[in-house]
């Protein structure tokens, strides 16, 4: 297996460690395993694995492992999950995630342990406690404040209407252009 | 209805245009390591050339952790004789370098190391687990551990001589244990 000898440079400088060159076969096998994972069959995903928990990494089922990694952020690739990047280091998360959870630790511990690496930026939502509550009360607050202002707003522009004296009525002077203008029109 | 001043409109948007000057000159890439100040997590590799390394062994020296790959181009090309050079200047004041290549094909790793010279040990990730203990992201990324065993800093970047000087050798200076 060969690796591109040289690539052009990333975002300042750096080369986020993704096997761009296999990328096609990648997203092949990431489909699969997502194909496989929904049809509950076996995934590329453990095929490509060598768990070393023998057995009890077998125990550990593809749902299991896509549970924890769908919640993980893809640390090389913008927005994606660790359960769908096709990425290289998602692969060997997705083999650690599987190897923890085969050595008896819960999902959540698998997670803490991500985040403890990687920060809370690895979690794909944010807690929802501390400064991060702006994040989640936020755009709810957004919408609300937005239908107060429609809502003042379309009252505002009906008020005169419903709330109004009725039309005024028409004197002789209208009543007689309007009978010259419709004998206009049938001629 | 009272008329509103108009210029509340255009300032009601001052917040957002302000997050957002704020956010797009924010790198979203510079994200903090949670590690730093922190004891770093023990461990042992295999060098390519056969030796056994612990990061115990090393401890009461200052320990620069380099991953890198030969694939990362060009950044792993530039940092490569700075790190030589480092070693070489501080390896003697209690400095060492340790390389690992992470997501690397065995035969372009050593092809790398032979191309610059390296003569500080280098070892692979098998599986990557080195890395995602450590919390890399990509390559190249360092850190550096004090004589205590304890992460000190996280670069981000090629490594050059300025962050042996202004990273590694203030670290010299404290005592070990």
């Amino acid at each position: 297996m060969s690796r591109p000898p040289a690539r052009g440079p990333g975002i300042r400088g750096r080369c986020p460690p993704a096997a761009w060159a296999r990328w096609g076969l990648a997203v092949a096998l990431g489909l699969g395993a997502l194909g496989g994972g929904l049809a509950a069959g076996p995934a590329p995903v453990a095929a490509g694995a060598a768990p070393s928990g023998g057995d009890a990494a077998a125990r550990v089922t593809d749902e299991q492992v896509t549970a924890v990694a769908s919640r993980l952020r893809c640390v090389v690739c913008q927005n994606l999950s660790v359960a769908d990047s096709p990425s290289e280091m998602a692969r060997q998360m997705r083999d650690l995630i599987r190897e923890r959870l085969a050595a008896g630790e819960s999902a959540g511990q698998v997670t803490d342990y991500f985040v403890q690496r990687y920060g809370e930026w690895v979690l794909l939502s944010p807690p929802a406690r501390g400064l991060n509550l702006v994040l989640w009360i936020a755009p709810a607050a957004a919408v609300l404040a937005g239908l107060a202002v429609v809502a003042r707003l379309t009252r505002g522009r009906r008020a005169p209407a419903s709330a109004g004296a009725p039309a005024p009525a028409i004197g002789p002077v209208e009543r007689a252009r309007i009978a010259a203008e419709l004998e206009r029109l049938r001629e | 209805m009272t008329l509103r001043p108009r210029w509340l409109i255009p300032l009601a948007a001052l917040p957002v245009v302000g997050l957002l000057a704020y956010g797009f000159r924010a790198d979203p890439r510079a994200i903090p390591s949670p590690l730093v100040g922190r004891p770093a997590s023990a461990f042992a590799v295999r060098t390519f050339d056969g030796r056994t390394v612990t990061l115990d062994s090393l401890r009461g020296q200052v320990v620069v952790l380099n991953f890198w790959a030969s694939w990362c181009y060009p950044a792993c090309y530039e940092e490569a004789p700075a790190l030589e050079a480092g070693w070489r200047r501080y390896r003697e004041r209690g400095v060492t370098v340790l390389g690992v290549a992470i997501q690397d094909d065995a035969a372009a790793s050593r092809g790398f190391i032979e191309r610059f010279g390296l003569s500080f040990p280098n070892a692979p990730d098998p599986g990557g687990k080195l890395s995602i203990e450590y919390g890399v992201y990509g390559v190249p990324e360092s850190f550096v551990i004090d004589r205590r065993g304890r992460i000190r800093t996280k670069h981000v970047g090629a490594v050059t001589d300025e962050v042996f000087r202004t990273a590694v050798e203030p670290l010299l200076a404290e005592a070990p244990g």
